[in-house]
């Protein structure tokens, strides 16, 4: 254990403190307390960035499970630093947020609990090198971001939020997990840095595709790529806090984190170029033409950080095509890779801010709903400044950090056309042409933010509450992010060499070339596609309501929510019917599926193995054997044909002494003595418990009734005929009665044999026959005497547990 | 013989298995008697019906019937005994509460509560 392993867990230790210091000290916010745990983790973070500069990598090891391959080994190198940074830096502003966000009303034991434990999941997620405590922190961020959606658990929309989201992502936590096993077994490993070392044999083992595929899925169903970003906007249920941390900074990004750590593993391959750059174009594209007509500002920052998920899933895609170069052709194509990482920090600082703002914006108006709000900009004018600066660094628009690395976003799409490989430069050209209209979208709906809350006319009627600037507190956290949107923008050197460059190092095949950011590139394609970008953005958005009406037209049945709710139901209705039909209630019904089993399974099994009847050493018939024989089988024909109750059990009874007879002739005495006692004891038995049922023997029986059952019980003869002649042909051991019958009188001093082994050699199971006896006795007797009162009966009734009809 | 033995169980098997698959609750357990009839002679057969002396020891005698089969379904009978007249006021008792020996109408509690 050594002191990352330590900072990894001091969340999930504290998420376990701080519900006690609530319920001990009331009269200062619990925020107060919790906020130092991530402060001080991001110091110490911030002290591994001289190692991760010289592109060093720290690997520290614990054995947990050492015989499962399951340690718990820590990897620090670039990429790992900079998500534990994120996760840090805005896990201390957001705690900063919520201190004055919620109220001391709420139960915030539970809220700092659950938000504690999904940042040491988080760090988990990022630091882990062993891949099954990787999937166990996976599934932790899964499981807490669970419990904070539904931290208003008394709202029906945040518990089907949070019940989506868990669905969502835990299907895809399990098919990483698949993935994730195919790897292991690929490389017999299970350490993630052993894995990109030995990327050969998983490039040629037979699972390679199907745990790319797995992978894929896992890591779109984290960072809500198309389609499985249905899960998203509905998450906005969740206290705003939540939603700037998981759902813009930290959770949605660990896809991103699982792609660009897989990217050294799988990048070689055309699927993965070709599926995580359209995946993630698609996302955008669809994401920023949904967040235009939103009417809800946390709806329109929910598809915005979908879209702007997409885009950086884009360029990692594309980043990909760099494997497949040498040298400073490489380097050309893995800029995309730091353009991906460039943007992923300036989309955890806007969109942080963003949210922040909205929640502030939602404390002092009482209402999200973007008809109502409008004309804030005298009454909140540093909102007004924190939202301008941060929306047109969503937009893209210099000179924030947002337009470098869109900038760098639309060269590298650009640049990609140029490629002479998997076509490319055929079908590749639509990748900008996308890339483009997406980014107009983003554009309108950036700009529009601004002017929906803030500009326009102020309508004092249509709010809740008399609006007002929020308080300080609220404000210290956006305006640090907004402050590092500026910051980054004009002075991104300050963070290229020490964190970006090492990022892209750790995803990259070879060193690439330090990143440089700037805001004139000269005349390129990327400068008039931006320029054209903001040209139609503009005329869009004076435009806007003649248009909007088209999008808003878009039929039910092509969403994916409608989608996902239907099958949700008819999962349900289709099992149940399916349920329904086996599971009737009838008796019968249950035997005929397990004759009818039976007699399929045995038929199957005669069919498939090989089988020979034999019949050697059969003894003689004697004719009044045959005379039995006949006897028995009228009888049991009798029996099945009569309809009259007295006679069935007369030729039941008929049958036993007939069995006995032959017990005689087999040379079984104490059989046939036993036979015959207790056929008549059983026959009296019969005769007195059914003096009083019902003179009706049969209920009246359809055709199909007794056709089914005939063919049945034929089917069930013919298995026991058959398996009988095969197993007595077959004998293949002599058997063991010549011990007793040379020992029953030297060893056991009788001369009865059956007696013998009954008492002696085998009495254990005499003993318990008597003891079935004694149970069988004390149950009839129980029957009879033992009777519930009328009244009670129904109380047991209804005491049994009621299905839903 | 043993053939002769072995294709009257699955005989008396077919006839128990169209009882047991009946609607009224005797015919079912007149069925379940039958079956237990089958299995015995069935697991005398298997041992062998090679004529013999009986399996008492006498000085001098080699050759006799294979005692197990017997001991075992000398236990069989028993226990089958015991089970059949637990049914039988088991079916007795359902009559006398229920009102019915008709397996169909025997559907859970609520219903029955209904009425």
């Amino acid at each position: 254990m050594s002191l990352l392993h330590i900072a990894v867990l001091i969340p999930l230790i504290f998420a376990l403190i701080i519900p006690f210091v609530y319920r001990l000290h009331k009269r200062l916010h619990l925020g107060w307390f919790v906020l130092p745990v991530p402060l001080v983790l991001f110091i110490y973070f911030i002290s591994y960035i001289p190692t991760t500069m010289s592109d060093d990598a720290v690997l520290l090891e614990a054995d947990w499970m050492p015989k499962f391959g399951m340690n718990y080994d820590l990897y620090i190198d670039g990429l790992s630093l900079l998500f534990s940074l994120l996760i840090t830096g805005i896990g201390t502003l957001v705690v900063l947020y919520s201190i004055s966000y919620l109220s001391r009303k709420e139960q915030l034991g539970n809220f700092y609990c659950y938000l504690l434990l999904f940042m040491g999941a988080m760090l988990g997620v990022v630091l882990s090198d062993n891949i099954i405590v990787l999937y166990l922190f996976w599934e932790l961020t899964s499981f807490s971001s669970f419990l904070l959606i539904s931290f208003w658990r008394e709202n029906s929309a945040s518990i089907y939020g949070a019940q989506k989201s868990m669905l969502v992502t835990v299907l895809g936590g399990l098919c990483l997990l698949g993935g994730l096993i195919l790897l292991s077994i690929a490389t017999h490993s299970t350490s993630i840095h052993e894995m990109i070392a030995n990327a050969d044999n998983i490039q040629t083992s037979p699972y390679f595709i199907l745990s790319m595929v797995l992978v894929l899925i896992g890591a779109m169903t984290k960072s809500a790529q198309f389609p499985f970003y249905v899960w998203l906007p509905d998450a906005m249920e969740a206290p705003t806090p939540v939603s700037a941390y998981l759902h813009s900074a930290t959770m949605v990004k660990a896809g991103l984190y699982l792609v660009a750590r897989m990217t050294p593993i799988f990048a070689v391959t055309q699927g993965w170029v070709w599926a995580v750059t359209v995946v993630g174009l698609v996302t955008l594209f669809w994401a920023s033409l949904n967040a235009t007509k939103q009417q809800d500002l946390k709806g329109i920052l929910a598809f915005s950080t979908v879209s702007q998920l997409g885009m950086i899933m884009a360029m990692l895609g594309i980043g990909a095509v760099s494997y497949h170069f040498e040298g400073s052709e490489s380097q050309l194509y893995s800029a995309a890779f730091t353009a991906a990482i460039f943007h992923l920090i300036n989309h955890a600082t806007f969109k942080g801010a963003l949210f922040m703002i909205t929640g502030a914006v939602d404390h002092s108006t009482g209402t999200r709903d973007v008809k109502k709000l409008g004309g804030l900009v005298t009454v909140m004018p540093i909102s007004f400044t924190i939202t301008l600066i941060t929306a047109l660094s969503m937009a893209g628009v210099p000179p924030f950090n947002g337009f470098l690395s869109k900038e760098s976003f639309l060269e590298s799409v650009i640049e990609i056309t140029h490629v002479d490989l998997y076509n490319l430069s055929s079908i590749g050209v639509l990748l900008p042409i996308v890339a483009i209209i997406g980014s107009i979208f983003t554009f309108v709906y950036s700009i529009r933010f601004i002017g929906q809350i803030f500009l326009g006319s102020y309508h004092e009627d249509k709010l809740p509450k008399k609006a007002h600037e929020s308080s300080l507190l609220m404000l210290i956290s956006p305006i640090i992010l907004a402050l590092l949107v500026i910051v980054f923008g004009l002075f991104p050197n300050l963070i290229t060499s020490s964190i970006i460059d090492p990022a892209v190092n750790s995803i990259s095949k070879s060193v690439s070339k330090p990143a440089e950011f700037h805001f004139f590139h000269g005349f390129t394609p990327a400068l008039f596609s931006t320029l054209l970008i903001y040209l139609i953005g503009i005329i869009l958005i004076f435009t806007f309501s003649y248009w909007v009406h088209l999008l808003k037209a878009q039929p039910d049945k092509l969403t994916i929510n409608y989608w996902y709710n239907n099958s949700g139901k008819s999962v349900q209705l289709y099992s149940s019917k399916f349920t329904d039909t086996y599971v009737t209630g009838f008796t019968r019904n249950n035997l005929v599926i397990i004759f009818l089993t039976l007699i399929v399974m045995s038929a199957i099994v005669l069919i498939v193995t090989p089988v020979s009847i034999n019949f050697k050493d059969v003894s003689n018939i004697r004719a009044f054997e045959v005379v039995i024989v006949i006897l028995i089988c009228v009888a049991a024909t009798m029996m099945v044909l009569a309809h009259s109750r007295l006679f069935s059990i007369l030729m039941a009874s008929a049958i036993g002494y007939a069995v006995a007879v032959f017990f005689i002739y087999f040379g079984a005495p104490d059989l046939a003595l036993t036979q015959f006692v207790i056929e008549t004891i059983s026959t009296a038995l019969f005769l007195l418990c059914f003096y009083h049922l019902p003179n009706l023997n049969r209920h009246n029986e359809t055709k199909s009734f007794k056709a089914v059952n005939m063919l049945i019980s034929i089917g069930a003869g013919l298995v026991v005929t058959i398996i009988g002649l095969i197993a007595y042909g077959n004998r293949h051991f002599a058997s063991i009665a010549n011990y007793y019958k040379a020992h029953v009188h030297d060893l056991a001093h009788g001369k009865n044999m059956v007696n013998v082994i009954l008492v002696d050699f085998r009495g254990t199971d005499t003993l318990f026959e008597s003891s079935v006896l004694g149970i069988a006795g004390l149950g009839v007797y129980t029957m009879i005497k033992l009777r519930s009162k009328k009244n009670t009966k129904v109380e047991g009734g209804n005491n049994n547990e009621q299905t839903e009809k | 013989m043993e053939i002769l033995m072995i294709l009257v169980c699955g005989f008396l098997t077919s006839m128990s298995v169209y009882l047991i698959l009946s609607k009224s609750l005797i015919r079912i357990i007149l069925g379940t008697t039958l079956q237990t009839h089958t299995a015995n002679l069935f697991l005398i057969t298997m041992g062998g019906l090679k004529n013999g002396g009986v399996p008492i020891y006498e000085k001098g005698v080699t050759h006799y019937v294979d005692p197990i089969p017997q001991a075992l379904i000398l236990t069989a009978i028993v226990i089958s005994f015991s089970v059949t007249a637990f049914f039988l006021v088991l079916a007795f008792r359902s009559y006398k509460e229920l009102g019915t020996d008709n397996v169909e109408q025997m559907r859970g509690v609520l219903e029955n509560d209904s009425e």
